[in-house]
């Protein structure tokens, strides 16, 4: 892969390409597990050790978030058979993907444990509707709260729709360019078994369903699902031995901020995202910048995050967003594929969690799409982007995941095929 | 200062007994009078109430009478409420109001943001006819919504008395 000149880092350069995902492991995306999150991370966990081709003997880190509606990591582990010398339980929800990740490598470099299983399990329809609907909905509403929920400001569309409003404000970003992330991941969708929703929208599909909090159309809100997802991250040198082509770590974002976080609104230009300061972070740490990367997992809780990300790091000019959502760059067999999978819009979610999954196996050459498998049951992939066809990205040798919580906060990490 | 506890549209709203930051503003509020923050240190006001500056990081602060008007610096109009409370008043509005008080510091893209609803000069949540009528650009002047002793909320309304702009900005699928 060709790379360009190194350029000064604000971590150590030594990082790069020395930790590895190895594993990657999931549960069925569904509305109605019908399983504790218990049995879905046990279930997770154990799929992502038999891909990477590790024993539970070998396990010695195990990393999770959520926010009161999961199971803690030691639960799990005891379930696994898994004697821990690491282990972290983490409050938060979509920024935590990459930061897990950094936090994995920091404690590995710190000697505290030598191999670790990042998770998140969630019943997010059958149990903590992950819309804010249900028991969090009537909550009584204490102290701070009264400058937000006391004004029916509660849910994450509620929360953020003031930022995409203004974006459209400033930069004409029109309903027909956002809406297209939406038809773009359905079609990348109806190419992945695994998604809850297969089927394939258009423009005006997003623009004529019913309005959830103006400017958000239903269609241009994520699903809400059940399910486990997991990955295991270790050391490259220990990768090597392992089932699958390694998945290098070249740089970390975790929770990168806006000022203020408490009230992220009293900075501008409020249609400006944590990604404005993360990409300061993750393209000198990684030494590769946006034209090196070949596909992105921009987090889509909604079609606008995944815009408004893309922006603020870089891979258009700012308040071009809108343009490069809409011009099929991210489209399979365009320039830049984003969320292959579908992801939050369309295959699940899991607050990012399948977005890096994706990648990871995109960077296999590995995607399990429903392209022939030959006698090896290597997958023989077609590039025939059609409906119910390939999606695995031609020769894709980098990646980037942009991993949202807010406007205010945001995660990344670059991977590139080892 | 003793806790509050009260009820709002069907909502229980409560303050406890040790945030004395909330107390403070919100009892402001409950006189129909608008104070926030003032550093001691840097002279910035900050919104909303807190611990400590977020400009300079000074834990001296004093509250400072500010006056409640402003103009929409973006919305959104809530079709499909969450909380039981509002789903009877929909579609209602949410606005970030940058006061004309401190507007342009310390830098030019930052304002104190106020968050409330869009109501009637009398605090109610407004009717849809005036919903659609505002949007980003629309000036607007402070109300209260008095929930009980020590607590009123602020919101919103239309500024009669103030110069409207033509055409104020709404989203463009209308």
């Amino acid at each position: 892969m060709p790379l360009p000149a190194d350029t000064d880092a604000s971590t150590p350069k030594y990082l790069r390409d020395k930790y590895a995902i190895v594993g990657v492991g999931e549960t069925p995306y569904t509305r109605g597990s019908g399983k504790t999150t218990r049995a879905m991370a046990t279930f997770a966990v154990r799929n992502a050790m038999a891909d990477a081709g590790l024993k539970n003997t070998e396990i010695d880190g195990m990393l999770s978030y959520q926010s009161g509606d999961s199971t803690f990591a030691p639960m799990i582990a005891g379930d696994l058979g898994i004697r821990l010398n690491f282990y972290m339980d983490v409050f938060g929800g979509g920024s935590s993907t990459e930061a897990l990740v950094g936090i994995a490598i920091g404690v590995i470099e710190a000697g505290l444990c030598k191999t670790v299983a990042i998770f998140r399990s969630m019943n997010g329809f059958s149990q903590v509707r992950i819309g804010g609907t249900g028991a969090r909905a009537a909550a009584p509403v204490n102290g701070d709260q009264l400058h937000s929920r006391a004004y029916g400001w509660q849910s994450a569309g509620q929360m953020f729709s003031p930022t995409f409003m203004r974006h459209m404000y400033d930069y004409g970003t029109t309903p027909e360019q956002v809406a297209t992330v939406k038809v773009i991941h359905s079609e990348h969708a109806s190419n992945n078994p695994k998604a809850y929703y297969k089927k394939r929208f258009t423009v005006d599909d997003v623009l004529s369903s019913r309005i959830i909090c103006k400017p958000l159309h239903l269609l241009d809100c994520c699903v809400e699902t059940d399910n486990a997802t997991c990955f295991i991250v270790t050391r490259a040198e220990h990768a090597r031995d392992l089932r699958h082509t390694p998945v290098l770590i070249r740089g970390v974002v975790g929770r990168c901020n806006k000022p203020r976080m408490d009230m992220h609104y009293q900075h501008g230009p409020i249609s400006t995202v944590a990604g404005h300061y993360g990409k300061n972070i993750l393209w000198p740490n990684a030494g590769v910048g946006p034209e090196d990367v070949d596909l992105t997992g921009a987090y889509d809780a909604f079609t606008f995050t995944t815009m408004l990300q893309l922006e603020d790091y870089g891979f258009c000019k700012k308040g071009e967003g809108g343009q490069y959502v809409s011009d099929g760059t991210m489209r399979l067999g365009g320039r830049r594929p984003n969320n292959t999978s579908g992801g939050h819009l369309c295959e699940g979610y899991t607050h990012g969690m399948n977005m890096v999954i994706e990648n990871v196996r995109q960077l296999r050459h590995d995607i399990d799409d429903s392209c022939p498998c030959d006698a090896h049951g290597k997958r023989q992939h077609t590039y025939d982007y059609r409906e119910g066809g390939c999606r695995q990205v031609k020769n894709a040798e980098v990646s980037a995941n942009l991993g949202w919580a807010m406007p205010g906060t945001g995660s990344a990490m670059v991977m590139r095929r080892g | 200062m003793p806790g509050i506890r009260a009820d709002y549209m069907g909502m229980a709203l409560s303050i406890d007994d040790l945030d004395g930051e909330n107390l403070a503003y919100f009892k402001h509020c409950s006189q129909h009078n608008f104070h926030l923050q003032k550093c001691d240190d840097c002279s910035l006001l900050r919104y909303p109430p807190n611990t400590g500056c977020p400009w300079c990081g000074s834990a001296k602060a004093t509250w400072t009478p500010v006056e409640g008007k402003g103009e929409v610096h973006s919305y959104e109009e809530v079709h499909h409420a969450i909380q039981p409370a509002f789903k009877g008043h929909t579609p209602y509005m949410v606005l970030l109001v940058d006061l004309d008080t401190q507007k342009g510091k310390p830098s030019d893209v930052e304002a104190l943001r106020v968050v409330a609803n869009l109501t009637t000069p009398d605090g109610v949540l407004a009717p849809p006819e005036i919903v659609k009528t505002v949007g980003i650009g629309t000036r607007v002047r402070m109300v209260f919504a008095d929930v009980t002793d020590g607590l009123s909320l602020p919101q919103w309304t239309v500024d009669e008395t103030a110069a409207q702009p033509a055409k104020p900005w709404r989203y463009a699928q209308e």
